[in-house]
């Protein structure tokens, strides 16, 4: 099992630990709906190193970014990032990432901790079948630290320590700073919901960003949450989860990522997916909420009259909203707002209805949800 | 840190706590080291008053925020009453797993079933061991 810097310090600071994607993780350090109730309300500092960081560079590395993810990169500014998928022949989606350009020629994309190696062998074996020679692909996922900071207080809390003016800073634009005099790439993105920052640091330099910022932030409410609270933050935010929502053989028509595929450019599994625009798909990923008591968990079938008609893919009580909310694959006509299902649990059925997604929006000025990324 | 297990009780190796009331009576409910290990806990689902079950077998549902737990029947027995605040109030375990957090009353088939049960000393002893 990988360990990331930070392992000690989550030891030390009392943290339950658990395997995630092959990572020795902090899933709590008190309790998940303090530090999630934290985040909402002040600010949650997280250990994200085990994400994956892979380098692509060179003159064509742009070519080889156009022909596998499924979003149009020619307009993406330098600083800027990109939320993309990386798609298969069958338009099946392999991983989602965020794709950053951090200069001409050179891009740098952060995985999802378990696809790492799967998006890197992809990466390379499209460099080597497709021709792409001039561009070097590096994983850098060991060099590189990883550290969010968000919530309303993040921003105050990172402007201490960092360099740079970060109100300037646009959401999901990055730029070169330091914080606490480290030298760091600072964006404005995240996966709570929350205003709030994702920081890279050099490994061996991310313990002592990460020291700094629970001290100095300590009088700001900054706490250190744990992936109990992050899997809770994101599914209220309405984000989803690879492994969860999304898998190889889901579509991105079936799940909320058809906006972020461009069917005017050419990629790998882009025949797959016009057909499959035309065609139209017949599972949709919705959201939905408990009207009965009980909570919905991964895995529950979801019913109709009776009949099983799809699955869960996550399911949580949602401390912000205090209801039982969850994400589930069901047929096309019944994915509307307002649609009541049933959720199998314990071999009974309880009854749920279809809500729109978000379950919890923030309501502040600088609110953008991620889907006008 | 957990709260000492009362003498006044026996204990389940899975964590339940049933309390001998004298009359072929007890109240069951979970150990404070058990909902220290759940932490957050969100549900509780009670059994229906009047179900009968079999020493060992399921007899609630207490859930986290990330997990689902069956609660044990420590003894078998017939639910005379079933601790209803706990439909609102589930973090009332978490606050007195062993008062105001109890789940439900039993009418024992077998108050001899008390006797497989271990004591606040051994269940002391195994929770030390589960530590390690």
């Amino acid at each position: 099992m990988k360990k990331t810097p930070l392992y000690e310090s989550h030891l030390s600071l009392g943290a339950k630990m658990i395997d995630f994607g092959g990572w020795l993780m902090p899933v709590q350090y008190t309790s998940v709906i303090e530090e999630h109730h934290a985040t909402r309300t002040q600010a949650g500092l997280f250990d994200i190193c085990h994400m994956g960081e892979i380098a692509v560079k060179g003159p064509q590395a742009f070519a080889l970014l156009q022909r596998v993810v499924s979003r149009n990169l020619e307009k993406q500014a330098t600083g800027q990032m990109k939320l993309c998928i990386l798609t298969n022949e069958q338009g099946g989606i392999i991983d989602d990432l965020t794709v950053y350009k951090l200069e001409d020629d050179h891009y740098l994309l952060v995985t999802n901790a378990a696809s790492k190696d799967k998006d890197l062998h992809w990466l390379q074996t499209r460099k080597q079948t497709e021709g792409f020679s001039r561009v070097e692909i590096v994983d850098r996922t060991e060099e590189l630290g990883k550290l969010d900071i968000q919530g309303p207080q993040a921003q105050t809390i990172l402007q201490s320590l960092a360099e740079a003016d970060l109100t300037a800073l646009k959401y999901y634009y990055a730029l070169n700073t330091t914080v606490a005099g480290i030298p760091a790439l600072v964006s404005r993105s995240g996966y709570t919901g929350e205003d709030g920052f994702e920081i890279y640091a050099a490994g061996e330099k991310i313990g002592d960003v990460w020291d700094r910022l629970l001290g100095d932030g300590a009088g700001e409410g900054l706490k250190p949450i744990g992936l109990g609270a992050r899997d809770t933050l994101r599914l209220e935010a309405g984000m989803m989860l690879y492994g969860h929502e999304m898998s190889e053989s889901v579509s991105p028509f079936e799940v909320p990522y058809g906006w972020i595929i461009d069917l005017e450019k050419d990629f790998i599994g882009c025949d797959a997916l016009r057909r499959q625009k035309k065609t139209g798909v017949s599972r949709k990923l919705v959201g939905f909420e408990m009207i009965d008591r009980g909570i919905a968990r991964e895995g529950y079938k979801v019913l109709k009259y009776g009949r099983e008609i799809g699955d869960v893919t996550s399911g949580t009580l949602a401390p912000t909203l205090n209801k039982a909310v969850g994400l589930a694959f069901v047929p096309v006509i019944y994915a509307e707002p307002g649609t009541e299902i049933d959720i199998r649990i314990r071999e009974r059925p309880a009854k749920a209805k279809v809500v729109k997604l978000p379950f919890y929006k923030r309501t502040d000025k600088h609110f953008f949800y991620n889907v006008f990324i | 840190m957990a709260k000492p297990n009362p003498t006044d009780r026996k204990y389940s190796k899975e964590h339940e706590w049933a309390l001998d009331h004298g009359d072929g009576t007890a109240t069951v409910g979970i150990t404070d080291y058990a909902q220290e290990m759940l932490t957050d806990i969100v549900f509780v689902e009670l059994p229906p008053v009047g179900k009968k079950v079999e020493q060992a077998a399921p007899l609630a549902v207490v859930e986290s925020v990330k997990s689902v737990s069956d609660v044990y029947a420590p003894v078998g027995g017939e639910v005379l009453a079933v601790n209803l605040p706990l439909e609102n109030k589930p973090e009332l375990i978490n606050q007195d797993a062993f008062g105001e957090g109890w789940i439900v009353k039993l009418k024992m088939d077998n108050p001899a079933e008390l006797d497989s049960l271990m004591d606040a000393a051994a269940y002391d002893a195994l929770i030390q061991e589960e530590k390690h």
